[in-house]
């Protein structure tokens, strides 16, 4: 079976037991927590902070002590305070009546890619544009900005920020959002960020953290999501009889379970939910001492097969919805509802509206993400028949690739230099991959996962994410 | 079976409402977990235990009533 090298690498420490000393940049020695059961147990535990300020806090990268984004990063009862400010709107049944909406959104940005060139990148075209325009409506901020907050966004993600820029960037999304509150004050709409502005009013609620929830709420279902939806896609294409499952069915249970079989086998956020002890605590026939640090893998536990039979296969029919790609305990994500919601239209709709689509370059071509703390594609080349029916009978009659005649040199020359400029981001690219990737794959679901040894699907590169030596004797 | 939540744990993710919607909603104003069957009838077991397995906040308390 083809597993990538980074899940192997986590998984030979999984079997070794569920807790192990890593050693991260700054020589400190925290505790990686590879098992889902002893990961849910620690994330639910309130001896556990999630306070990046706290000494033992095992940051991935440098931080500047007053980076903090809202309540992701606070204890309850601080926490729950003001989280529950916000909590309303992403409730099951107001989520779910923003299904036609989001439905529009989804169709009309597929419109678009229709009626323009080919090939195009997934991610610029599709991926990006879904949460950011549902997000924007949400909260009530505008659209057009996004170039700005999906640029500073990917600052703070990313893992070779400085603490200087992570910290301009942050500055320049809340002096946005602070503005932007001004805005709301003086003409309330029905947004959430209008609804913000009226617990300022009471008292509830200060002009900062108002404006810091504004950051956290715009920028932590962006990446996220657009990751879901490119790499979801690229899993989906990479495995055939899959994606041919779920785009022939009628039944939306399978959708649903689709998206969790997704949410678990991908595991976008790579950096693992990070923690310190507040208290001794005694786990697994360990003792964690007060102040260390834990990460928490997720990733891994995903992939835990105490939980997850055969976990290194993409099943979209197994039950898989007990995973902990949204975390675990009081911070697990508050946008899961709308999260999911867009993933299941996203899913239901893209293959469905284009069955031909497919890659535009070869796999080992896609630049993947390892240097942020979201795992994902910078860009996904797509391309597409446009008529299905003919287009395939036609196919074997071709000579491969004279379907792509009708590219526009600007649009193809455009991927080349991105691709070009990102190259150094694409590890080990192996040669020839192309090949088998064009070929049949063989029937049964495992093993049809490449190596992807530095690119490739999740958990390819980075065996310990920010941790830069193996486990140490403790 | 009896259900009941601590109301002051729950941080309205929802996961109850979606698995078993007879049972648990959440409140209007702040999205946290209301019952709307506490004593849920034999065959709603399943997913109301499913409900207080995967609830990140251990809110959901289950007793067999005698
Ligand atoms: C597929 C997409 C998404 C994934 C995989 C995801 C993942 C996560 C994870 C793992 C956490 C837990 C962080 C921790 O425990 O340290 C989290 C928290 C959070 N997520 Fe998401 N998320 C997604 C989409 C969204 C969306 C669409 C929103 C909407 C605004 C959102 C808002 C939040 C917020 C506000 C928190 C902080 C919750 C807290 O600390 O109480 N997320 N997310
Ligand atoms: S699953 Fe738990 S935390 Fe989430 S809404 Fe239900 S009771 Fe609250």
């Amino acid at each position: 079976m083809n597993v990538p090298s980074g899940v192997l690498a986590l998984r030979a420490k999984q079997q070794e037991g569920p807790l192990a000393r890593v050693r991260l940049w700054d020589g400190s020695t925290p505790w990686l927590v590879t098992r889902y059961a002893e990961q849910r147990a620690l994330l639910a535990d309130p001896r556990v902070s999630a306070d990046i300020s706290r000494p033992g806090y095992p940051s991935s990268a440098p931080v500047n002590g007053s980076s903090t984004v809202s309540f992701i990063l606070m204890d309850d009862p601080e926490h729950a305070r003001l989280r529950r400010m916000v909590t309303a709107p992403f409730a099951i049944k107001r989520v779910e009546a923003l299904r036609p909406a989001v439905q529009k959104i989804v169709d009309e940005l597929i419109d678009d890619m229709l009626a323009g060139p080919k090939p195009v990148d997934l991610v610029e075209a599709f991926a990006l544009p879904v949460p950011s325009l549902v997000i924007c409506e949400l909260l009530g901020v505008p659209y057009s900005d996004h170039d700005f907050f999906q640029d500073n966004s990917k600052t703070i993600i990313k893992r070779d920020a400085s603490p200087e820029q992570r910290m301009a960037a942050l500055g320049h999304l809340a002096g946005y959002l602070d503005n932007l509150l001004d805005e709301k004050l003086a003409s309330p709409g029905d947004d959430m960020l209008s609804r913000l502005t009226e617990r300022i009013k009471t008292g509830e609620l200060s002009r900062r953290e108002a404006a810091q929830m504004g950051v956290l709420l715009l920028i932590a279902g962006h990446e996220t999501t657009a990751n879901m939806i490119a790499l979801g896609t690229l899993a989906l294409l990479e495995n055939p009889d899959q994606l041919a499952l779920l785009r022939d069915t009628d039944d939306e249970k399978l959708v649903v379970s689709a998206v969790e079989e997704l949410l678990r086998y991908l595991h976008i956020t790579h950096n693992g939910r990070r923690r310190v002890a507040l208290e001794d605590i005694e786990i697994a026939g360990q003792l964690i001492r007060a102040g260390e640090g834990l990460i928490m893998a997720n990733d891994i536990g995903n992939r835990d097969p105490d939980a997850f039979p055969d976990p290194d296969r993409l099943d979209i029919r197994r039950d898989a919805r007990h995973h902990v790609a949204f975390g675990f305990g009081v911070h697990q994500c508050l946008g899961q509802p709308l999260a999911r919601l867009e993933l299941q239209i996203v899913y239901s709709t893209l293959y469905r509206r284009i069955p031909t689509l497919r890659l535009a370059t070869d796999l080992e071509q896609i630049p993947f993400k390892h240097d942020g703390s979201v795992y994902g594609v910078y860009e996904l080349p797509v391309t597409w028949w446009l008529f299905p029916r003919t287009a395939d009978r036609q196919r074997p009659r071709q000579p491969r690739g004279s379907h792509e005649s009708d590219h526009r040199p600007g649009q193809v020359r455009r991927f080349r230099t991105v691709r070009g400029r990102r190259r150094g981001r694409v590890r080990s690219a192996r040669r020839g991959r192309h090949r088998r990737a064009a070929q049949p794959r063989p029937a049964g679901g495992a093993g049809r996962r490449r190596p992807a040894r530095g690119g490739g699907l999740p958990g390819a590169g980075h065996p310990h994410r920010g941790v830069t030596s193996g486990p140490i004797q403790s | 079976m009896k259900v009941t939540v601590d109301e002051d744990k729950c941080c309205g993710a929802g996961q109850c409402v979606l698995i078993a919607p007879e049972v648990f909603d959440q409140r209007e104003d702040d999205g946290i977990v209301i019952i709307l069957d506490a004593e849920p009838p034999e065959q709603l077991r399943v997913p109301v235990r499913e409900a207080a397995g995967v609830c990140p906040a251990a809110a959901i308390v289950l007793s067999e009533i005698a």
